[in-house]
């Protein structure tokens, strides 16, 4: 993996660098000492390490201007950070780079319940926002299966998802509203504290969300709250086939039911968490759909039977529905400790994020099966069926000389199939340094040039988080001559006008 | 740059194709000619005045790409007609939740046909906006031309993708000015089969949005609530729709009448009655009648809604539970109200826009709510990056240089 050159003359300068900005934050929220700086050195994906020329930990929207300002006249480059559970390298550190982190800015300042919103800092972990509202009945939906340590600040950059995306949306639908500071220290306010505040003229809060610390330093968040759903019931459905299991995802979603999760999970994951747990499964069942339904009661009860009903007709070798929270529980469980079920049958196990069109899944499932295969690793299906977002487990052993290698190329190949299907290189954990060499196999170059621009309107000397998201840095003075060239050379002599 | 223009203005230009359309917008960049891009033309009157040496109509980049109901995916063309896409979704019982209006006639152009691609650029969105979300949470995909002349794509056909910036959510609400849109890829969602409309008589503004807010704040998951008032208002309606599948639909109203019965009379109409009841809502239709009087639209936090309405005086009506406020005013007396109703909304939380007006007073007080200095200009960058010559609606939003 190619990261922008390191400049030297910056880790030179890293003590009188440092004196600056604890003028700023204050002298104990600027870390330099290399002890310090080491728990800073990766993120989420750990294949990959740096470690940050200073790691700052601002405690207000000024502060951050401040910070900002300075690096902007340094010309220093800066990568924010949340709690770091990226698993793309969203968050990875650059030696000649401050890392910016909002674990200090971590208060609820607003809870709005009349309007049903809630305005925090970017540091608040997402489960803090529900816990905060729940007395009042309602939930901040969005929850990320890192929802108890990631932060709402770094949901928004990278539009996180998590289980109830079908029904409920990404991270995006449940933002009305952010302040965030540009790298030259204007503090621009987007959208607002109320449901359909950025719907007006330019849409700025969508395009911010999702950016990937690229864009602007996110310090105030408005998010959405909703009611509580009153009931909430789960079907477990055990199929004889993988084909079975995607015929019955598309015959419940075409039957007019939204699931407010659908998860599916194949035989290897089914096996390997039903040893875990020292369950005995049926032997027939070589997919589980976990179907989620929420509402009034009287809705999810008539929605429990329809469900149940199609999947009967379809074929079923396995069914159990839950009737109290306990049985809930205890099915989701299955899968909840998927990833760490799979972790102790594997040494190393590297998940991929791509989203392929749903009623592709038995076509992906053969092509992944070949490309196992092929490179000899062999792997495991997690899905949010419902949306269409896959996360395959691959599973390799870093000792082994050359797979950890194998599992990337693998993981590559993987994405791009998904690409191929009409799908997208990752459904929620981010490009970061992970993906962003694919970037071409989805994009052509003008579209990644015109997102490179969309940058510079931001960020014109690209300091902020650089090496990550595209595959070559933006140098945003070279777009002006481009388009001249473009301008004068295409179609100089058609009369049309 | 270029020769001087060929053909006399104002011409009007029909790419069939995106091939064409990356040869207008080319041309057009290389001579330095200004474009006015039109949809179905429903809302062109919306907005700041555009200066236009030729008219870019996209109405013949008409037409459903693939539509798979089972994946809950549609792409269509820009120029293709709303009503087209609805009734192909109506006929698998499914439709664009976010409700698109229709405002031909409030806009006084009853022969118009609004297009997907002007519904996406001016964001706007129904009463089921407080359920279901707007035109941003509903694209997932878009293609178009920038002002460079080049065809370019972002987003994809998955709910889940975040790959890349949100260029779909950011051509939401860009009113052309950063590209001519050549297709959109949306997410639809199963149509309700069931739908009641309870209706509350009497109340005051004050106390409709405030039960509107209790009622929000509950599972009973109100799809549209809405209220006509203001202190020149002679009837005082407050409407609340429950929509979902019939034993849902039955179990919340029984719920919800019970709980509305102890503040007034609840009158109660389904089916048809409820459906065209909320298509007026949508459309606007109680001010079409009246094409001279100017309408406001308030975005606010909805509690601040009916304090802010009593302060400027006006008939209203209150979508969205009071976040979206659409205001009558003379178009005597709306240019002297202007700044009050602008600091007002501002002082809330949230803008005003001027939806309705005589061209002329729209030119005299400008149709959007002017933006902080640094968001001013960072938008106008963003501009540029598009289109930097200016040439893709130049003035529709005036606080962008190049008008």
């Amino acid at each position: 993996m190619k990261m922008p050159e390191i400049d030297r003359s910056v880790l030179e300068r890293r003590g009188a660098i440092a004196k600056r900005l604890r003028r700023i934050v204050g002298h104990q929220w600027v870390l330099d000492s290399v002890a310090e700086r080491r728990p800073y050195e990766c993120d989420g994906l750990t294949a990959y390490s740096a470690s940050p020329l200073l790691v700052v930990l601002p405690e207000s929207t000024e502060q951050i201007q401040l910070v900002l300002q300075y690096c902007n006249e340094q010309h220093l480059k800066v990568v924010p950070r949340g709690s770091g559970t990226s698993l793309s390298g969203g968050a990875l550190p650059l030696e000649d780079a401050i890392l910016l982190v909002t674990a200090r800015m971590n208060k609820i300042l607003e809870v709005d319940a009349r309007n049903r919103v809630a305005r925090v800092q970017p540091g608040v972990q997402n489960v803090r926002v529900t816990e905060a509202v729940k007395h009042l009945g309602l939930c901040y939906m969005p929850d990320p299966s890192s929802q108890a340590i990631s932060t709402v600040g770094g949901n928004a950059a990278e539009n996180s998802g998590g289980i109830h995306c079908l029904k409920y949306g990404v991270t995006s639908n449940h933002i009305t509203g952010m302040e965030a500071v540009l790298l030259n220290g204007d503090i621009v306010h987007l959208g607002g504290g109320f449901v359909g505040a950025a719907d007006g003229e330019f849409d700025l809060t969508g395009a911010v969300i999702g950016s990937e610390g690229l864009l602007a330093v996110i310090t105030e968040i408005s998010v959405r709250l909703v009611p509580q759903p009153l009931t909430v019931r789960v079907l477990s459905l055990g199929f004889r086939s993988v084909d079975a299991a995607s015929k019955c995802v598309g015959a419940i979603i075409g039957g007019g039911i939204i699931p407010a999760g659908l998860e599916f999970m194949d035989r290897k994951v089914i096996d390997a968490v039903s040893s875990m747990r020292g369950e005995s499964r049926h032997p027939d069942v070589e997919a589980i759909l976990l179907c989620e339904l929420d509402g009034t009661s009287a809705e999810v009860d008539t929605r429990v039977g329809q469900v149940e009903a199609i999947a009967k007709e379809i074929g079923l070798a396995e069914l159990q529905i839950s009737s109290t929270e306990e049985e809930r529980t205890r099915i989701w469980d299955l899968r909840k400790s998927a990833f760490g079920a799979m972790g102790k049958i594997a040494k190393d196990i590297y998940v991929t994020d791509g989203t392929i069109p749903r009623g592709k899944l038995p076509e992906m499932l053969k092509r992944i099966e070949t490309l196992s295969k092929e490179c000899g690793l062999a792997y495991a299906n997690c899905f949010h069926a419902g949306d269409g977002n896959l996360h395959p487990m691959i599973l390799f052993d870093t000792a082994k000389p050359g797979d950890t290698e194998k599992a990337e190329a693998f993981g590559a190949d993987i994405l791009k199939l998904c690409v191929d299907l009409g799908g997208v290189l990752t459904g929620e954990h981010g490009v970061g340094v992970e993906k962003r060499d694919l970037m071409g196999h989805q994009f052509t170059e003008v579209d990644l040039a015109q997102q490179q621009r969309f940058k510079c309107a931001f960020d014109p000397e690209g300091l902020l988080n650089p090496g990550k998201m595209f595959p070559t840095p933006c140098r945003c003075a070279e777009f002006g001559r481009m388009h001249i060239r473009n301008g004068q050379m295409r179609f100089p002599d058609i009369p049309r006008f | 740059m270029n020769s001087a223009p060929t053909i006399r203005t104002p011409t009007t230009l029909h790419p069939e194709n995106t091939a064409a359309l990356v040869d207008i917008i080319s041309e057009a960049r290389a001579t330095s000619t200004r474009l006015e891009i039109i949809g179905g033309g429903t809302t062109r009157t919306f907005g700041d005045a555009v200066t236009a040496d030729a008219v870019l109509d996209l109405s013949r980049l008409s037409g459903i790409d693939f539509y798979e109901p089972e994946e809950l995916v549609i792409k269509v063309r820009a120029g293709t007609s709303v009503a087209e896409i609805r009734d192909v979704l109506a006929a698998k019982n499914q439709h664009l939740a976010f409700e698109p209006p229709d405002y031909a006639a409030f806009f006084g152009n009853p022969a118009a046909t609004g297009s997907i691609g002007g519904i996406i650029a001016s964001n706007f969105a129904g009463p089921r906006r407080i359920q279901a979300g707007a035109p941003r949470d509903a694209i997932l995909g878009v293609e178009g031309v920038n002002g460079r002349g080049e065809a370019f794509k972002g987003g994809g056909r998955t709910v889940k993708n975040v790959t890349g910036y949100d260029i779909p959510k950011l051509m939401t609400g860009s009113f052309g000015v950063l590209a001519a849109l050549s297709s959109v890829t949306l997410k639809v969602l199963p149509a309700p089969p069931c739908e009641v409309t309870l209706l509350l008589s009497g109340l005051t503004d004050v106390e409709a949005i405030e039960l509107l807010s209790d009622i929000l704040g509950t599972p009973a998951d109100l799809s549209a609530a809405a209220h006509w008032g203001g202190p020149l208002s002679g009837s005082l309606l407050t409407a609340l729709r429950l929509e979902g599948i019939s034993e849902s639909v039955i179990a919340r109203k029984a719920e919800l009448e019970n709980r509305l019965r102890k503040v007034s009379d609840v009158r109660t109409i389904a089916a048809e009655e409820s459906r065209a009841f909320w298509r007026g809502v949508r459309d606007l239709s109680a001010f079409s009648a009246e094409p001279a009087a100017c309408v406001w639209r308030l975005m606010l936090p909805g509690t601040k809604a009916a304090q802010v309405v009593a302060d400027l005086g006006g008939e209203a009506i209150y979508d969205w539970g009071g976040s979206q406020v659409f205001l009558r005013s003379e178009p005597g007396a709306t240019a002297k109200h202007a700044l009050t109703i602008r600091s007002r909304v501002d002082e809330a939380g949230g803008n005003a826009c001027l939806l309705r007006a005589p061209a002329a007073l729209r030119r005299q007080i400008g149709t959007f709510q002017p933006r902080t200095e640094a968001l001013t200009a960072l938008r106008e960058r963003v501009r540029r990056m598009f289109d930097p010559s200016a040439i893709l609606n130049p003035g529709k939003i005036v606080s962008l240089g190049g008008s």
